[in-house]
């Protein structure tokens, strides 16, 4: 089934102060990555810095994934590798088994939702407790996230007052949100102490030394690791870098473009596993080495995931999450999930007036706005356009391409429009919808031009 | 193609729109880069960039005393760089505002989002027309809220879009291309 994404804005849209009220808290973000970037003279520098090691990564990836595995093992590090996001499962899934463990503790991943791993594993009998607040709010919801680093964003206080309230037993005290946080923080941390194994995801995997980080503002990822001897991560193969030295570029651009943060509150080094315990990563492409073979569209997998391009897209902030029908969303989702399912897909590239925010916004420089309109050529390549769009677009080029026929139809369509009546236009067209037609002037600019020149 | 021989004779083509000029320098990479098509390529310009760099002029005498905010068409702002989007760190500039900044009695605004989308987007409008509207209401008020009697750019299509939503509402505001102001006196 392709997905619509103008359906699920239009939806979106019936609250209009609800969208206004989503629209706000997310340009607060990104009023807070200008306030946090605009303090940084090198900002600039440091972007094309983080794309050139991307592009260098993407481009040696093999040779990186070969060392980071070797010098992974050598620290004592199990390494998997999973084709797709079934094989990830399974083997998480066979990693809990072997050792019994029947309750995991996660920190937030984004590659685990891309997987469906939580509902995997409850169907095994594992019980999952997401232990990111966001994440932990939209589990006990019921719902996925609507963004990647605020994953509840789409929920007011009230409502996780409500949720608590029902799912946790909590008074009622009108959304106060320091109540609400220490209860979830009581919550949680029953969670943390009965749990056999933690899982985490991986913002960045060092080639030379084998070990990775994770950023955190909780510090869930640190409780979970550590209250248990049972470690497993997973990651994306486009995670790699190659040096440690290059976390000095990435972890300064990652929290200052999510949140306006210069650095989250918790960078974790991960590199062995504890005395007596065991540490697991599962490397996933799921459709990665697929992207990367794909040359206009590679520079899509140098993404770190730090949501800046939905905080700062006007489509994303008056749709929603949810409206991309993804787990990575906005722009960034708009170009990679393509490649996973054209058929499916095929109305994001189209959920942008391309006007280009995401890509200057982006810490790693990738061209967004430049790809959503190679994927866009591809869509109409591919998937056949309703004939009437066919023949709108067929019939508009033919006019456009012989002076002629432009200059009568102009003339006529002056005319007609004029004679009709506007309940009648609006039938037809859906520019009349919201706004009102250009005010019709009396002769064509070609007129005009041939008298006052 | 049309458009490359219709064009290839002159020197310069200048467009009173950005959108359109971004479209032919960067998208006519599909066609067969022959030496008609590169020329047109190189030598179309918009109309303020084309007065800045290469006419260098600047003033035109021009006198419009009237409060007015500037949209920043995104293709002219980010795609030509006509000025410094606010997503990039660096010198503040921008060539549109710079020409009217010349002219006598003029009361620019500033806004809240300085160069946020005003929804237009071409077949955007059409295929997402839910949100679109909803932008260009977005940018109005914005517009408004700052005190605009009249609003201009170097687009025409974002003009089209929000003067009509603008007259959908029947809001007080008036919608000048750029270059009636900069010809104003």
């Amino acid at each position: 089934m392709s997905h619509s994404h103008p359906k699920a804005a239009k939806e979106f849209l019936r609250d209009e102060p609800r969208v206004d009220w989503h629209d706000k808290a997310l340009w607060h973000a990104r009023v807070k990555r200008d306030d946090a970037t605009s303090g940084i003279p090198e900002w600039e520098d440091l972007r094309q810095a983080a794309s050139n090691i991307k592009r260098n990564v993407l481009a040696n990836l093999d040779t990186y994934l070969e060392q980071f595995e070797s010098n992974a093992k050598a620290n004592g590090i199990n390494v998997h590798w999973a084709e797709t996001g079934a094989e990830h499962n399974e083997i998480v899934f066979s990693i809990l088994k072997e050792k019994n463990a029947r309750r995991l503790v996660k920190s937030k991943s984004m590659l685990t939702e891309e997987c469906g791993l939580n509902p995997y594993l409850e169907k095994n009998g594992i019980d999952v407790t997401d232990t990111d607040l966001g994440e932990r709010i939209v589990q006990l919801a019921n719902e996925p996230p609507s963004h990647i680093v605020m994953p509840a964003i789409h929920k007011k206080k009230e409502e996780i007052d409500d949720l608590f309230h029902e799912k946790l037993g909590t008074e009622r005290r009108g959304g106060d949100p320091d109540y609400l946080t220490q209860e979830a923080r009581k919550h949680l941390r029953t969670r943390f102490l009965r749990a056999d194994a933690a899982l985490t995801g991986v913002n960045f995997a060092v080639a030379e030394t084998g070990g990775f980080v994770v950023c955190t503002n909780e510090g869930n990822a640190d409780m979970g690791v550590n209250f248990t001897t049972l470690h497993i991560a997973s990651m994306g193969i486009e995670k790699i870098i190659p040096r440690q030295s290059d976390l000095g570029v990435f972890l300064r651009i990652l929290a200052r473009s999510a949140t306006g943060q210069p650095i989250t509150v918790y960078s974790s080094h991960f590199k062995r596993p504890v005395q007596g315990g065991e540490m697991h990563i599962v490397i996933v492409d799921n459709g990665r080495s697929a992207q990367l073979g794909r040359a206009d569209f590679r520079g899509s997998l140098h993404c770190i995931r730090c949501g800046a391009c939905m905080n700062t897209c006007p489509v994303y902030r008056r749709s929603g999450g949810y409206s991309y029908d993804t787990s990575v969303p906005g722009p960034i989702g708009s170009i990679l999930k393509p490649g996973m399912d054209l058929n499916r897909y095929s109305s994001l590239p189209f959920a942008s007036s391309l006007c280009g925010s995401c890509s200057d916004v982006c810490p790693v420089k990738i061209d967004i706005d430049e790809q959503l309109y190679k994927w866009r050529q591809i869509v109409t390549k591919k998937i056949r356009p309703p004939v009437y769009k066919k023949m709108i677009m067929k019939s508009g080029g033919l006019s456009l391409a012989d002076p002629g026929k432009f200059d009568m139809r102009i003339k006529w369509a002056l005319k007609i429009s004029g004679m009709l009546p506007s309940f009648i236009r609006r039938l037809f067209n859906t520019w009349e919808r919201g706004r009102k037609w250009p005010e019709i002037p009396n002769e064509t600019f070609k007129d005009w031009y041939r008298k006052n020149r | 193609l049309h458009f490359i021989n219709v064009f290839k004779k002159y020197d310069y083509v200048v467009a009173p729109s950005g959108s359109c000029v971004f479209h032919i320098r960067e998208h006519f990479d599909l066609l067969e880069q022959t030496e008609d098509v590169k020329h047109v390529r190189e030598n179309t310009f918009e109309l303020c960039e084309f007065l800045v760099k290469v006419l260098q002029m600047e003033d035109f005498n021009a006198s419009f005393p009237h409060k007015v905010g500037l949209h920043s068409g995104c293709h002219g702002l980010r795609g030509l760089r006509l000025g410094k989007s606010s997503e990039l760190i660096g010198e503040p500039y921008s060539i549109p505002r710079k020409l009217l900044e010349k002219v006598k009695g003029i009361g620019l605004i500033d806004l809240g989002r300085p160069d946020e989308c005003c929804g237009f987007g071409g077949t955007f409008a059409i295929t997402e027309e839910a949100l679109s509207v909803k932008m260009g209401k977005d940018r109005l008020k914005d517009h408004q809220d700052n005190g605009a009697e009249v609003i201009t750019s170097t687009d025409m299509s974002c003009l089209m879009h929000l003067e009509g939503v603008a007259r959908k509402r029947e809001l007080p505001i008036k919608f000048l291309h750029i270059s009636e102001i900069l010809n104003h006196s």
